[in-house]
C-alpha cells in the first residue's frame, strides 16, 4: 500500500494531456480525409436580399419602429443585427438600439465542454423594460442558444414582448422555441452544418453547407 | 481554444503570459455584469467554494465572495479564528474536512509563503491563492495588470515602479512576475532595508530616490508600508518614511509626466501616500477595487472547466448548437 496518491497524481496529467492523447488517437483510424462537400445556401447577393426582408419583417411585425431594440447574438449575430439596424435606418429614417448578447455564462453545457469557452461582450444599451426586443441570429439548430438568451434578458429587465430573427433555420430543435421571422429555412441532417460567414469577420457575406467533421 | 489555466491558481510565476493574458482577456466582459440590474449569471450553479481566511482580510475576502455569489456558486467562510484552526488542527486536516463535505474549491489567504501549494498538492479542489505569506498575492497582480490595461490600452514596453516595502510584499513578487512576464519594464523603489537583497535577479531597475522613479514611471504602484512590522527597526520613523519616499503631490508635480497612481490598499494615509494623491486626478485606486471582483470572476470561471471526459463526450455528442 502507498501513502502517495497516484489517482491524483494521474488525474492531473490528464487535464494537462487531454488534447494531445485525442490527437493521438487520430492516427489509430484510418487515414481518410476526405475533402468536405461544401454548397452554397446563400451568396453574397442573395444573402443582403434576405437581410433586407428579414430588416422589412421585423418592423412590420413591431407595427413601426417605436420601442424596438435589436439584440444579435455573439459573435454573427451581432453583425447581422447591425446590418438589419443600417437597413431599417435607410427605409424608415429611425435609428433603432442595438446590443449585443454573449450567452456563453448561460449556456446549459458549461459543466462538458472542457477547457472554458470564451466568453464574448455583453452590451444592452437600453433599458429594456416595456420595449419590443427581436433577437438576432446567425443559425437556429436545437434551439438551447435562444434558452439561454431569454434567460439573459430576463437579468436586464421585462421586455413587453421578445422576438426572434434568424438567417437559417436548419431544424433539429430539442426545445419548444419558434422563429418569428426566418431569412432561409433548410432541412439538414446530423451529419453536416451550415456556417454564416459575414463580411466584417469573415470577408464576405454567405451561407454554406458543409459536413461535419468527424469525430 | 485550447489554452486553460490548470487545476490551481498559485501564482504569476508558473503562468505564461498567453494565460495570464487569457484571464485578463476573460475578465473584460465580466465587468458589464456587475453594472447590471440583476448582478448574476447562473454559470457556476451547484459549485461550492470555500473561502479559507488565515490572516485578516476585508478587500480580497469580500471580493471573492461578490465574485463566488455573482456567478451563482455557493460561498462559505472559514476564519481562522473562531474555527477549529484555533484547537490545533493541521492546515490538511481542516481542508480535507471540508473537502468530506464535497467542495469543488478552496480560495486561501496564509500567513506562511507556498501555504496555496501545499495545499493544492494534497487536495482534489481547485485552489486558488489568495495571499500566502510574502510568497504571492496572484489576482491582486492581475487585478493591478488589469487596471493598468484600461488605461494605457497595452502593457508592453509600459514603465511601472513599485514603491515602498518590497521586502514583506506578496503583491510586489507577483507584480514584478507578472508584469515583465507581459513585457513591461519593472522598477523597485524604497529603503535599501525594504528591498529584498537579491532584487536584482528579478530583472527590476532599482531606483532609491522616489523622485527619480516619479520621472521614469508611467506608473507608480504604492505598497502599504506594514506598520505592524515596524518594530523591527526597518525605518527610522513613519515622518522620516513620509518625508523622503511618500508620494506626495509637490513630489509628482515636480515630474515631467503625469504618472498613474495604484495601491493595493489598505493605505496609510501620510505615510506612504498622501491624500491629495490618494484621492486625485491621477488615481486609480477604486478603479482596482472594481476590476478585483471582474478579475476573480474570470479566475474562477477558467477554472472550474476543464474536465477532459466530459469534453470527450460532448465532442462525439457533436459541438454545435
Amino acid at each position: 500500500m502507498s501513502f502517495d496518491d497516484p489517482a491524483r497524481g494521474s488525474k492531473a496529467v490528464a487535464r494537462f494531456d487531454a488534447l494531445p492523447f485525442v490527437a493521438g488517437r487520430a492516427h489509430i483510424r484510418p487515414i481518410m480525409p476526405a475533402p468536405p462537400k461544401t454548397s452554397t445556401v446563400l451568396d453574397a447577393r442573395a444573402f443582403d436580399r434576405t437581410l433586407r426582408r428579414m430588416a422589412d419583417e421585423i418592423v412590420e411585425l413591431n407595427n413601426g419602429t417605436e420601442g424596438l431594440v435589436i439584440v444579435g447574438i455573439q459573435r454573427r449575430g451581432v453583425q447581422l443585427a447591425a446590418q438589419i439596424v443600417s437597413t431599417i435606418n435607410e427605409r424608415e429614417g429611425a435609428q433603432v438600439p442595438q446590443g449585443a448578447l454573449d450567452i456563453t455564462l448561460y449556456r446549459d453545457d458549461l459543466q462538458t465542454v472542457g477547457p472554458r469557452p470564451v466568453v464574448g461582450q455583453t452590451r444592452i444599451p437600453v433599458d429594456i423594460d416595456g420595449q419590443h426586443i427581436v433577437i438576432v441570429d446567425d443559425v437556429l439548430y436545437t434551439g438551447r442558444t435562444i434558452r439561454a438568451a431569454l434567460d439573459e434578458l430576463a437579468d436586464f429587465g421585462r421586455p413587453s414582448r421578445i422576438g426572434l430573427a434568424v438567417l437559417i433555420d436548419r431544424g433539429g430543435r430539442e426545445l419548444p422555441i419558434q422563429p418569428d421571422i426566418v431569412g432561409k429555412k433548410i432541412s439538414l441532417e446530423a451529419s453536416q452544418r451550415v456556417d454564416v460567414l459575414v463580411q466584417e469577420l469573415d470577408g464576405r457575406n454567405a451561407a454554406i453547407i458543409a459536413e461535419r467533421e468527424a469525430t | 481554444m485550447t489554452l486553460s489555466l490548470g487545476k490551481d491558481l498559485l501564482g504569476l510565476e508558473p503562468l505564461s503570459s498567453e494565460q495570464i493574458g487569457l484571464i485578463l482577456d476573460t475578465a473584460e466582459p465580466f465587468k458589464e455584469i456587475s453594472e447590471r440590474a440583476i448582478k448574476k449569471v447562473p454559470t457556476l450553479r451547484g459549485a461550492t467554494i470555500v473561502n479559507l481566511f488565515f490572516e485578516a482580510s476585508t478587500r480580497t475576502r469580500v471580493s471573492f465572495e461578490f465574485a463566488e455569489k455573482r456567478l451563482s456558486a455557493d460561498a462559505v467562510n472559514v476564519a481562522a479564528s473562531g474555527s477549529s484552526v484555533s484547537k490545533g488542527e493541521t492546515l490538511v486536516d481542516t481542508a480535507r474536512n471540508l473537502e468530506a463535505m464535497r467542495i469543488d474549491m478552496v480560495v486561501i489567504r496564509h500567513g506562511a509563503s507556498g501555504a496555496a501549494r501545499f495545499l493544492a498538492d494534497r487536495i482534489e479542489s481547485n485552489v486558488i491563492n489568495a495571499g500566502d505569506g510574502t510568497h504571492e498575492h496572484p489576482t491582486q497582480g492581475l487585478l493591478d495588470m488589469l487596471t493598468l490595461r484600461d488605461r494605457f490600452k497595452r502593457l508592453k514596453g509600459l514603465k511601472v515602479c513599485i514603491v515602498g516595502d518590497v521586502l514583506h510584499s506578496r503583491v510586489a513578487r507577483s507584480n514584478i512576475w507578472g508584469l515583465t512576464k507581459m513585457g513591461a519594464e519593472v522598477a523597485v523603489c524604497g529603503p535599501r532595508s525594504l528591498l529584498p537583497n537579491a532584487i536584482d535577479d528579478l530583472g527590476v531597475t532599482v531606483f532609491t530616490r522616489i523622485e527619480e522613479a516619479i520621472e521614469w514611471a508611467d506608473a507608480l504602484n504604492i505598497l502599504r508600508l506594514q506598520l505592524e512590522r515596524m518594530t523591527a527597526g526597518y525605518i527610522p520613523s513613519l515622518r522620516e518614511y513620509n518625508r523622503v519616499f511618500g508620494v506626495s503631490r509637490e513630489r509628482l508635480e515636480r515630474g515631467k509626466r503625469d504618472v498613474l497612481i495604484l495601491h493595493p490598499g489598505p493605505m496609510n494615509r501620510g505615510v506612504e501616500i498622501d491624500s491629495d494623491v490618494a484621492d486625485g486626478p491621477f488615481s486609480v485606486i477604486l478603479n482596482q477595487v472594481t476590476n478585483g471582483v471582474a478579475i476573480r470572476m474570470a479566475v474562477l470561471y477558467l477554472l472550474s472547466g476543464g474536465r477532459p471526459e466530459l469534453a470527450e463526450a460532448a465532442k462525439h455528442a457533436g459541438g454545435e448548437r
